[in-house]
């Protein structure tokens, strides 16, 4: 069996308004973009509660990328001013906690910016590949598989455990 | 401490308050909390370097605030609070968990208090939240006691420590928490102890998903930790309670002073201090910084 080739794993939580809608529109322009990016479409920058990023990381995300809206577009008016306080926070939370600049990144991206939404997963791919797998966070998802693995049920098992319930 | 149980239990037969938060001496050099109700609790009530604990954790606890309802009527609570607790009431009002008008402030002009119980109180033994300590006598109360005294100049550890860790490349940095992480038995008793941490059900609570693991291994425990040290950055008010009530020694008020540095050097916001300005994170300003966004 020949090894695969480690390839980095984005996450990226984008705004339903702006981020999500200029990913269509990259998508409608047949422009490309690296597919190691896995969007999750929430309603607002706003929305997205930092403990979403921390699970990501839990699950082997190796860089994240928030997007939304840019300053004065919020479509509910003011959620991405208040994101934008509470990121700067967390970044620098992250940052003193030895999470390396660059995993976790940002970015304000419109509908009508398709082009941007391109350039930027671009570079966050290109950034988290250069600095190679999350190896911090990834011992401790090892670790903790091994000490608490997680139940792997085949069908038989599942039918038979359901049978027990009853 | 005669004219301080005189005053509260005053306040307690006139029917202003319904009880008076208070610490009251165990040993010699050793305070518990004492929610006083009746005149006979009042003269147990005492101001000290002993009295360590932040008593505003209270006053958000649904069987304190239960004790309000008296007679069909609404009253006060007081509480006794060091300038500094003060912070955490002044902050409950900012995040409008308490209103002003609600809770009886009796203060005192404080030097200082102790590390932990059974220590003598001079240079040495000084707690490290009352190192950078600047609010010797309260912002607001409605009465203070005691006599203003000269706080004891010790070197801040907790700040060199943090120059210390930001030198460090990320890769130290995040084995050096994980470590100290590790140590994490999650009983949440910084959770219990913090005067901010009033939500009814916490997010380590859910488990429908479950966000934070509750097992305390080092995953979950990271994750609890930047959860929590988040949830107080730019409301911090360093009252330093979190660090005390770690069983495990786990060196919260590096990370809650770190927080804080940044909301006055960002923002130039610190908790707790003005009742009329809206607090930090439950705010914004169009003009903030754009820096971190591409």
């Amino acid at each position: 069996m020949s090894e695969q080739k480690w390839e980095p794993k984005i996450v990226a939580f984008v705004c339903n308004w702006c981020t999500y809608t200029g990913a269509d529109l990259a998508g409608t322009s047949r422009l490309k973009y690296p597919t190691n990016v896995k969007l999750i479409r929430v309603m607002c920058s706003g929305g997205i509660d930092p403990v979403f990023i921390l699970k990501a990381f839990e699950r082997g995300a190796d860089g994240i990328l928030v997007s939304g809206c840019h300053p004065n577009d919020c479509h509910y008016n003011a959620g991405n001013f208040h994101a934008r306080r509470r990121w700067e926070f967390f970044d620098s939370l992250l940052k003193f906690l030895g999470i390396e600049e660059g995993r976790l990144q940002f970015s304000w991206v419109s509908a009508s910016e398709g082009k941007k939404f391109v350039d930027v997963v671009t570079k966050v791919t290109n950034d988290v590949r250069a600095m190679g797998q999350f190896k911090a966070y990834k011992d401790l998802n090892d670790e903790f598989t091994a000490k608490f693995p997680e139940p792997v049920l085949n069908e038989k098992e599942i039918i038979m455990s359901e049978e027990e319930a009853k | 401490m005669d004219k301080l149980r005189k005053y509260a239990t005053e306040l307690l037969q006139k029917g202003e308050v319904a009880a008076v938060i208070g610490y009251q001496q165990i040993s010699e050099k050793r305070t518990k909390p004492i929610i006083a109700k009746t005149a006979e609790d009042c003269t147990k009530l005492v101001f000290n370097e002993y009295c360590l604990n932040n008593l505003a954790v209270y006053l958000t606890k649904a069987r304190v605030k239960e004790l309000r309802r008296m007679n069909g009527t609404v009253l006060k609570l007081a509480i006794t609070a060091k300038p500094c607790d003060v912070h955490s009431v002044i902050a409950l009002i900012q995040e409008n968990q308490l209103k002003r008008e609600d809770v009886h402030i009796i203060s005192f002009n404080c030097a200082g208090v102790v590390k932990d119980f059974g220590m003598e109180f001079d240079g040495e033994t000084l707690a490290t939240k009352c190192i950078p300590c600047e609010t010797h006598k309260p912002l607001y109360s409605d009465a203070i006691f005691g006599e203003e005294k000269e706080t004891p100049k010790v070197s801040d550890e907790v700040l060199a420590k943090i120059d210390a860790i930001e030198k460090m490349n990320a890769g130290e940095r995040f084995e050096y928490f994980k470590t100290e992480f590790d140590k994490c038995i999650k009983c949440y008793a910084c959770r219990a102890a913090c005067p901010l941490c009033y939500c009814q059900r916490c997010i380590t609570d859910k488990t429908i998903p479950r966000w934070v693991e509750s097992s305390a291994h080092s995953r979950g425990n990271f994750s609890w930790n930047v959860v929590r040290a988040f949830h107080l950055s730019g409301r911090c008010i360093g009252c330093g309670e979190c660090e005390r009530a770690c069983p495990m020694d786990i060196p919260l008020s590096l990370l809650n002073r770190k927080m804080v540095i940044e909301a006055k050097e960002a923002y130039s916001y610190v908790s707790g201090r003005n009742l009329e300005t809206p607090t930090l994170v439950g705010s914004f300003d169009v003009k903030d910084s754009d820096e971190l966004f591409m």
